[in-house]
């Protein structure tokens, strides 16, 4: 059984590994956190939803997969969109603006949704059945979560490679060190910026696109995972990407065991180990 | 300032004519409309001790639903584990106290951080008390919530009456009294020493720590009596709504108070209490006319951020200099 709940902590911890990796971007390089992500996240969840069911029947099943893709374009075109018309004209402003523009944003976004897809839930399990399952020392467990997983490394190890190798990756970073520093050495703070906001309301639509297969997708979709990716980037340190990897760990395995030990309070024991953890060290594990 | 300066003060004298018409709204109003006021009046009380906070100390919390919960549940509790204690004189002191002891916890945590770490520490916060209410729900009702009966109030009961009778009579001119109390102490805290230390903080940090401000402590106090009038405001709330549902702690509803704060102006006094009653109508009138009002409500806000960031009485202020530079 232990190995089970740990390869779900794994499966949690992979996908909030992709939504918090997306906040920190965002927040690091625009200094924006931004309250829209979970609606992007639920963007990603509801238009591959919805491809699957409408041409899911009609393509080899392989492209099943590739589906999912279409929840980081999408979101990436939204983030695209709203970083252009609205977040643009944010940066010179106070801390309390820009958090209530996300936030009229996020109001907008959810609306947006119920006319776009209506109310109803929409069920795309096919990528999860036609995977099966598989016997891991005696457990049956999804094949599925195992993909998720695989998936979340290979785009965990992209952005690192991105982020430490690239001459792109490389300026992105230098604007969250130093924004002053960085437009006095004439980096195009602009251009980065949009670029910065799409990549992370990317990884949040692709978040959104992996999960639907296992859950269906409702209004209010993003609410929850918004809040976890909000602990795992408070609890590794603000614009830290060491500090998402290692927070969406923590947050994947307290849920997985919280939930199969104390059903009840999995919620609650989570907001108290990471109070404790802020405590202890107020700008997060690795927050400068 | 004595108190025959202040009435001599144009200000003052608005206010008081102001109260003395808000004495007079039940005859005027439809029940309806009443009930809307009175929903106005109580998130006017959130917005002042919001104010506090955010105008006044320069700190956002994305959390302060946790602290309308508090006294709105700490109704509801009573109301269903202690009913003989369940009148008005207890539950009020009893939900002061309540969001008292859960401001002093939160803002411990909070309040050595500021600006937006600050924000996602007050939003994490008051969602553990929304997972709290949740998932304990044969305690709290969970989604469901519990249903809050009327009170006793000094020994007067109102069984049998209705609720809207019972909020247009005696209870909305208890409500106008505890709001022109919180409105006054709010008032005092804001132009005493303890104010102006807050925006001295607010302004500059360093420069305030510097002239021995205590920096931190300042910061908690202001968070605790925040607290407390978020909290009042809560159990005001309570009795003219009937009902509390855990949703009052999830961080969308704190949004909420932001946004009505900002709406009427956190640079002023009185903007929030304008804000909170324009807001009230707003969304009543979004949810009434379409089904997307939060696309109406998302909409007006980021219009609001864009065009008039200092609220609607802010917006009025710029007016009215206007005017007086043009006529003299």
């Amino acid at each position: 059984m232990w190995i089970v709940y740990t390869l779900n902590g794994l499966y949690f911890a992979a996908l909030l590994f992709l939504i918090s990796l997306g906040l920190n971007i965002i927040l690091g390089v625009m200094g924006i956190l931004n309250l829209a992500h979970g609606s992007l996240y639920a963007i990603g969840a509801f238009i591959a939803a919805w491809f699957i069911i409408v041409i899911g029947m009609k393509v080899p099943q392989i492209f099943l997969y590739f589906i999912l893709l279409s929840g980081l374009v999408l979101a990436g075109i939204v983030g695209f969109l709203i970083e252009k018309s609205l977040i643009r004209f944010m940066y010179k402003r106070t801390l309390e603006y820009q958090l209530l523009l996300t936030f009229g944003a996020l109001m907008l976004l959810e609306d947006v949704i119920k006319m776009i897809w209506g109310g109803q839930a929409y069920y795309a399990s096919a990528p999860f059945d036609l995977l099966g399952k598989v016997n891991l020392f005696g457990n049956v467990y999804p094949a599925y979560f195992l993909f998720v997983m695989l998936i979340t490394l290979i785009a965990g190890i992209l952005i690192w490679l991105f982020m430490s190798k690239t001459k792109l990756g490389i300026m992105l970073r230098a604007i969250s060190l130093d924004r002053e520093m960085a437009t006095g050495l004439g980096l195009d703070i602009d251009r980065l910026s949009t670029f910065a906001f799409v990549l992370g309301a990317g990884l949040a639509g692709f978040a959104g696109a992996l999960v639907v297969p296992t859950t269906p997708a409702l209004l209010g979709f993003g609410h929850e995972p918004l809040i976890l990716a909000f602990i795992v980037v408070v609890v590794g340190g603000l614009g830290s990407l060491k500090g998402a990897l290692v927070g969406s760990l923590i947050v994947g395995f307290t849920r997985s065991f919280g939930i199969a030990i104390f059903p009840e309070i999995e919620l609650p024991l989570l907001f108290l180990i990471a109070g404790i953890i802020l405590v202890v060290r107020p700008q997060g594990l690795f927050g400068r | 300032m004595s108190f025959k300066l202040r009435l001599k003060s144009p200000r003052w004298v608005i206010y008081i004519l102001i109260f003395i018409a808000l004495l007079f709204v039940p005859r005027v109003l439809s029940i309806h409309d009443l009930m809307l006021f009175q929903y106005g009046l109580t998130f006017a009380i959130v917005a002042l001790g919001f104010n506090l906070l955010l105008g006044y100390t320069g700190l956002l919390s994305f959390g302060h639903g946790a602290y309308f919960a508090a006294g709105a549940y700490s109704v509801a509790m009573i109301a269903k584990y202690l009913p003989e204690a369940y009148s008005i004189e207890i539950l009020i002191p009893s939900a002061l106290f309540f969001s008292l002891i859960l401001s002093v916890i939160f803002g411990f945590v909070c309040v050595r951080h500021t600006r937006i770490f600050f924000s996602i520490l007050a939003l994490s916060l008051s969602m553990l008390l929304y997972a709290l209410l949740f998932k304990l729900y044969h305690i709290t009702g969970g989604s469901d919530g519990l249903r809050v009966p009327l009170p006793t109030m000094l020994g007067i009961t109102f069984k049998g009456m209705r609720r809207p009778e019972f909020l247009s009579g005696t209870y909305y001119y208890f409500l106008l009294g505890m709001f022109t109390t919180s409105f006054l102490v709010m008032k005092g805290i804001v132009s005493s020493p303890f104010g102006k230390a807050l925006q001295a903080i607010r302004d500059n940090e360093v420069r305030a720590e510097l002239i021995g401000i205590r920096v931190k402590r300042f910061r908690f106090y202001a968070f605790i009596i925040s607290g407390m009038f978020t909290g009042l405001g809560g159990a005001l709330w309570t009795f003219v709504n009937g009902h509390v549902t855990a949703d009052l702690s999830h961080w969308v509803f704190s949004g909420e108070i932001v946004y009505m704060t900002l709406l009427g102006g956190f640079g002023t006094f009185e903007g929030p209490i304008i804000g909170a009653m324009i807001f009230t109508y707003l969304k009543l009138y979004a949810m009434g006319n379409t089904q997307y009002w939060m696309f109406v409500i998302g909409g007006t806000l980021i219009v609001l951020v864009l065009l008039l960031p200092n609220g609607v009485a802010g917006a009025f202020s710029i007016l009215w200099n206007k005017i007086k530079k043009k006529s003299s």
